[in-house]
């Protein structure tokens, strides 16, 4: 166990900005990253939702006239 | 019984494989990153040379290895796609791209957030680093062609010839920078990890490489099954996926 | 063939003077900017002319790039240059030699004039002349695949950049290197050796690799 308490782990030995600075933003990055996979998903979705009741209504269209 | 290899090939069938595949990939990413950390914070001893600064290596080593295997991966994949003319290959190289410049961008950023308290400067042109910035031009590069065209054909085509030339480029690249690195020999000590690694340290830092392997895989066939859906949506298999409401 | 091409290429460019002297006077500005920005004192400019002058030959050249294929591939003739049985590469490396004997050259014959104004003493410029003869058409010849890439695509101009820079990177590497060894007396005939090795290279694989982009482009 190298820290006794809290902050001295988060002093990390007078090289906390260094070493949290990159932690901090590799963090963002890949929680950045799997938030925008989600919202292009979001937005496929409700994309999707609108082209295929189109289609369903031209299909329907068609079938009628 | 000949082996079918093209049978995951088709969207549909990779779409569901790529469904089952995603948790699996996605628990062990996290069980690994939770063990590279324990061990990388807790069980590996303070550095002799550099106190505590070291323990950035435990994510800029598994990112600047993961952003030259991603590409190389890429590269593959757009040969693949571009011989075989398999649409689900370009989409998978396409799928990579992204998560390869971010991790070229954490190595960038980890290394010249190391580089400030072991060699004083923020950037410095060492070989590596220099390279490892070129690798993202190179990234940006495939990412903006890929984005400039619209039908996704020519984009698959377009995207795999460059990425193969430039797959053919890294090594020139590379041999290159270390070559003007050391003829301009203002350049800093670079820091050798190898030798002076103790065990717990190489494997901490073995377990996040993994992890980061992991992880790189649950992205990318979650983000190849939404390049899937996207240019499959006018087919059939999946205006059926729509009626049982399983877009997952 | 090859000839047919660079003639009726090297024609065009003729008909066509401004393109030439644009991408020349391109250069010329660019070399001269750095002087005003960076201050007059002589030892400074001196150790930063070769990196300099490469890389506004880079830039110079890669200017031109867009217009390589595009003027052709508007009017259609470039279409009927795929459907001719010649082979697609061998026409590709006309033009590409074309365009570097339009845009290249005149950025060879030019450099040692821009070399004085950094006072450069003779054997440098002389170094500086060859590599670049030997660089840019290198140059031209990677720039072909990134126009084949980008034809008709809108912001196509920045696009090449982007695609191509990151190629030049080692002809820049070794080409300003080449001068820079000159001038400290250290043996330079490495590096020109070694942009010879990738002119020779880009040479065979340039052109095929930019024909089948050429296909990519025009399906």
């Amino acid at each position: 166990m190298n820290w006794s308490n809290i902050s001295e782990f988060f002093s990390m030995g007078g090289y906390g900005l260094y070493v949290w600075g990159s932690y901090g933003v590799t963090l963002i990055c890949i929680v950045g990253e799997i938030l925008l996979i989600k919202n292009r998903h979001r937005t496929l979705e409700k994309q999707y939702g609108l082209t295929h009741d189109i289609n369903k209504k031209e299909t329907t269209h068609e079938t009628t006239s | 019984m000949a082996i079918n290899w093209f049978k995951y090939s088709s969207p549909a069938s990779f779409y569901s494989l790529a469904g089952k595949m995603i948790p699996f990939f996605t628990v062990i990413a996290i069980i690994l990153l939770a063990a590279g950390l324990y061990v990388g914070f807790f069980v590996a001893p303070t550095d002799f040379q550099q106190g505590e600064a070291y323990r950035i290596i435990f994510i800029h080593v598994p990112a600047a290895w993961m952003s030259m295997f991603l590409y190389v991966v890429m590269a593959f994949w757009a040969g693949i796609g571009l011989a075989f003319n398999t649409r689900l290959s370009a989409m998978f190289a396409s799928a990579i791209a992204p998560t390869g410049a971010m991790f070229t961008f954490i190595a960038l950023w980890t290394g010249s957030l190391w580089g400030k308290p072991m060699w004083g400067t923020w950037w410095v042109w060492d070989a590596r680093l220099t390279s490892e910035l070129i690798l993202l031009f190179l990234y940006i590069g495939f990412m903006s062609l890929q984005a400039a065209i619209d039908d996704p054909r020519r984009a698959d085509k377009a995207g795999a010839i460059i990425a193969l030339v430039g797959v053919v480029n890294i090594p020139i690249i590379y041999f290159s920078v270390q070559w003007w690195n050391t003829l301009h020999q203002g350049a800093s000590v670079s820091v050798n990890q190898a030798p002076s690694m103790a065990t717990t340290m190489l494997a901490g830092m073995l377990i996040m490489v993994f992890a980061s392997w992991m992880y790189s895989i649950a992205v990318i066939l979650k983000r190849t099954r939404i390049i899937i859906l996207e240019r499959e949506s006018h087919t059939a298999w999946v205006a059926g996926l729509q009626k049982k409401g399983t877009v997952s | 063939m090859l000839i047919w091409i660079i003639k009726r290429d090297l024609l065009l460019a003729v008909r066509r003077q401004s393109d030439v002297l644009t991408t020349l006077f391109f250069f010329i500005i660019v070399v001269s900017l750095f002087p005003l920005s960076v201050g007059p004192e002589m030892n400074l400019l001196r150790t930063m002319a070769p990196g300099i002058v490469w890389v506004a030959a880079l830039l110079a050249s890669m200017l031109s790039l867009g217009r390589m294929f595009s003027n052709d591939y508007i009017d259609g003739t470039l279409e009927q240059m795929l459907l001719s049985p010649q082979s697609l590469s061998l026409l590709v490396l006309g033009k590409a030699l074309a365009h570097w004997l339009v845009t290249g050259i005149p950025l060879v014959l030019m450099a040692p004039v821009l070399g004085i104004q950094y006072d450069l003493p003779g054997d440098a410029l002389a170094i500086l002349t060859i590599s670049l003869l030997l660089g840019t058409p290198v140059l031209s010849l990677i720039g072909a695949i990134g126009a084949a890439l980008t034809l008709g695509l809108r912001g196509g101009g920045v696009l090449v950049s982007l695609l191509v820079l990151p190629l030049y990177i080692p002809i820049l590497i070794f080409g300003a290197g080449a001068v820079e060894a000159s001038m400290a007396g250290v043996g330079f005939d490495a590096h020109l050796s070694l942009i010879g090795a990738f002119l020779l290279v880009s040479l065979v694989f340039a052109p095929w690799a930019a024909a089948s982009s050429l296909k990519v482009s025009l399906e």
